[in-house]
């Protein structure tokens, strides 16, 4: 296991010579009309030996230790043994249930309750199964929509987003300025070209009577 | 307080919203001491998770001192230096006493498919997330978990999701003594997993990622071999190569619904919206993997459906499991490799940035600038030492 870094194909074709064969990866292993027929494959592993430069490997090579074996697990051990179902919380804002309930959960979550066109459209997409795909398609349409109502909801409160530095441009130009630069040439070459089309449009002379 | 807060696709900013308050006799408020930038919560950034409302505060992955306890906390109390698992649960439902604490019945009231998350969008529950100065945290004698003495703030935030989640996708896989695992992504996740295999018995650990940075700190970090798919012509085809034409033991997604690597994967599905996200790296298991091998999931993808070969995976007789991670019953056991120093969580954090610069740090993130592979947040009262806890110290 000496050779244990490889990071292209050249490192591998060398690593894979350990197998007594050797590939050409950028060339078919057949020849004219004939193929050659593959040798009796298996699998080379390592003795025990040659994973001791690694600290702590097989810890965790017996299945019954492993926490994760049997997947299912009861009585749990990790939580008390005594606990009781959660009393049910009290419900103060609209909250959007899956109708795969039969009712409310004992505990949820309250932020952001729906509200908006959004929340009309999330509301139409919780009248649906969650096996039904345009629950989760209108619920993608909200979110879009939501972001709109979010921008009209920070002028409102006289509060103009800086959507560039949202989107982390300080740190673009500290980390990227090449990429940066790339990303405004060609917003500016599309506006550039936007403008153009539309003026060329605006003046371009009607010669349908010449 | 002050609190990231979601404004659109690739879009979020830091802003005062009110404090979180008690609202269930068995609920805490933490404030927050370091909160994690976690790799799935790149999906919500860039809009791929349905019902992720403008407002939402993101953040799964968060440790913090217990500020205020409700009526019914018996175990913790005012003061505690507490991790709390990303996974709200109650304990008591059918799924809980089976030990899938991933998988709670009692807490998301919007979704019976997805447990609850903090900060994950409301089909994850409607749960504010860490990336504040505070949070609610439900079911307080349940879910968080009394830090030991021992274990540094850097290690226990990356014992709430990263490495239980990495351990996980490693255990899920049924590692056997000298298999090889491919594990396919080099990010936080991909690389304790990687570090997991290991601990297993594998006898081979591949690595596939398209970054150089990260594929050269997981192969010294995780002693493994690394693969740039970008150097790549066919991916399968490529690791059937690299094992001896049989294909990988144990196939690993810690990637996704954002990952790269398939054109047409890349605009159906994170372009066009027309599959829940990007299922290339599931290919790459599914025909990565030899016949009767297993395939494991923790990368996250959305709840509509993907394109995937699952005829592939049925001639070949492959094992396929997935799950989030059950965090707490994986605490025990990891806190005594980190105690045996067979892993060091801290050593994937890269970037330490304030709360009040949440725009920057989830670009740098996302972008992978910096050669960033794991960023965390302080929050401005990370340090506060508030007088009712040297009270309670007393």
């Amino acid at each position: 296991m000496e050779n244990r870094t490889m990071e292209n194909r050249t490192d591998m074709q060398q690593h894979d010579d350990h197998q007594g064969h050797t590939h050409d990866l950028d060339q078919p292993c057949h020849h004219g009309h004939t193929t050659e027929v593959q040798p009796q494959l298996r699998a080379v592993r390592p003795t025990r030996d040659q994973m001791s430069h690694i600290k702590g490997w097989g810890a965790d090579l017996e299945r019954e230790n492993r926490p994760g074996v049997p997947m299912e697990r009861t009585p749990p051990r990790y939580t008390p043994a005594d606990i009781a179902e959660p009393s049910p919380q009290p419900q103060n804002v609209e909250v959007l249930v899956s109708t795969e309930r039969p009712g409310i959960t004992q505990l949820f979550g309250t932020v952001q309750p729906p509200s908006g066109v959004s929340g009309m459209i999330r509301r139409a997409a919780f009248s649906m199964t969650e096996s039904d795909i345009r629950r989760w398609l209108l619920l993608l349409a909200a979110d879009r929509v939501q972001v709109v109502e979010g921008v009209v909801d920070d002028l409102a409160h006289g509060h103009v987003p800086n959507i560039l530095g949202e989107m982390g441009i300080k740190s673009e130009w500290q980390y990227n300025k090449a990429g940066l630069a790339k990303k405004v040439a060609i917003a500016g070459a599309i506006g550039a070209a936007a403008y153009f089309l539309l003026k060329r449009d605006k003046n371009a002379p009607d010669d349908r009577w010449d | 307080m002050l609190a990231m807060n979601y404004r659109g696709p690739y879009r979020v900013r830091a802003q005062h919203k009110p404090d979180p308050v008690i609202e269930h006799p068995g609920d805490a408020i933490v404030r927050v001491t370091r909160s994690c930038i976690c790799g799935s919560d790149l999906h919500l950034y860039h809009g791929m998770v349905p019902d992720t409302r403008v407002g939402h505060t993101f953040g799964h992955e968060f440790i913090g001192i217990v500020e205020d306890v409700g009526s019914g906390v018996q175990k913790l109390k005012v003061g505690d230096r507490v991790l709390v698992p990303f996974n709200i649960f109650c304990g008591s439902c059918f799924f809980c006493q089976k030990e899938l604490y991933g998988n709670c019945h009692n807490v998301n009231a919007q979704a019976t498919a997805v447990g609850a998350i903090y900060g994950y969008s409301h089909t994850a529950g409607g749960y504010d997330g860490g990336q504040a100065e505070y949070v609610r945290v439900p079911m307080a004698d349940v879910g968080p978990t009394i830090i030991p003495e021992d274990i540094v703030d850097d290690d226990a935030v990356l014992l709430t999701d990263a490495l239980p989640t990495g351990y996980q996708a490693a255990e899920m896989g049924s590692i056997k003594e000298g298999d090889t695992v491919v594990v396919f992504g080099a990010g936080p996740v991909g690389i304790f997993a990687a570090k997991s295999a290991w601990l297993f018995g594998a006898g081979r650990v591949i690595v596939v990622d398209e970054l150089e940075y990260r594929l050269e700190f997981v192969k010294r970090y995780a002693q493994c071999e690394v693969v740039n798919f970008k150097d790549v012509g066919d991916m399968a085809l490529h690791i059937k190569k690299m094992t001896d034409w049989l294909g990988a033991d144990v196939c690993i997604d810690c990637v996704g619904g954002d990952a790269a690597g398939s054109v047409a994967q890349t605009v159906t599905g994170r372009l066009l919206k027309m599959q829940a996200g990007a299922a290339t790296v599931l290919h790459w298991c599914i025909n990565s993997v030899r016949k009767g091998g297993n395939v494991s999931i923790v990368g996250v993808y959305g709840p509509t459906f993907n394109a995937v070969p699952i005829g592939n995976a049925l001639n070949k007789g492959i094992t396929m499991r997935m799950n989030q991670a059950s965090v707490k019953r994986h605490l025990p056991r990891l806190i005594e490799h980190i105690r045996a120093g067979h892993i060091d969580p801290k050593q994937i954090i890269t970037h330490r940035i304030p709360l009040e610069e949440v725009s920057d740090a989830y670009h740098i993130f996302s972008s992978k600038l910096d050669n960033c592979i794991k960023p965390i947040l302080i929050p401005p009262r990370a340090h506060e030492v508030r007088a009712v806890t040297a009270s309670v110290a007393k």
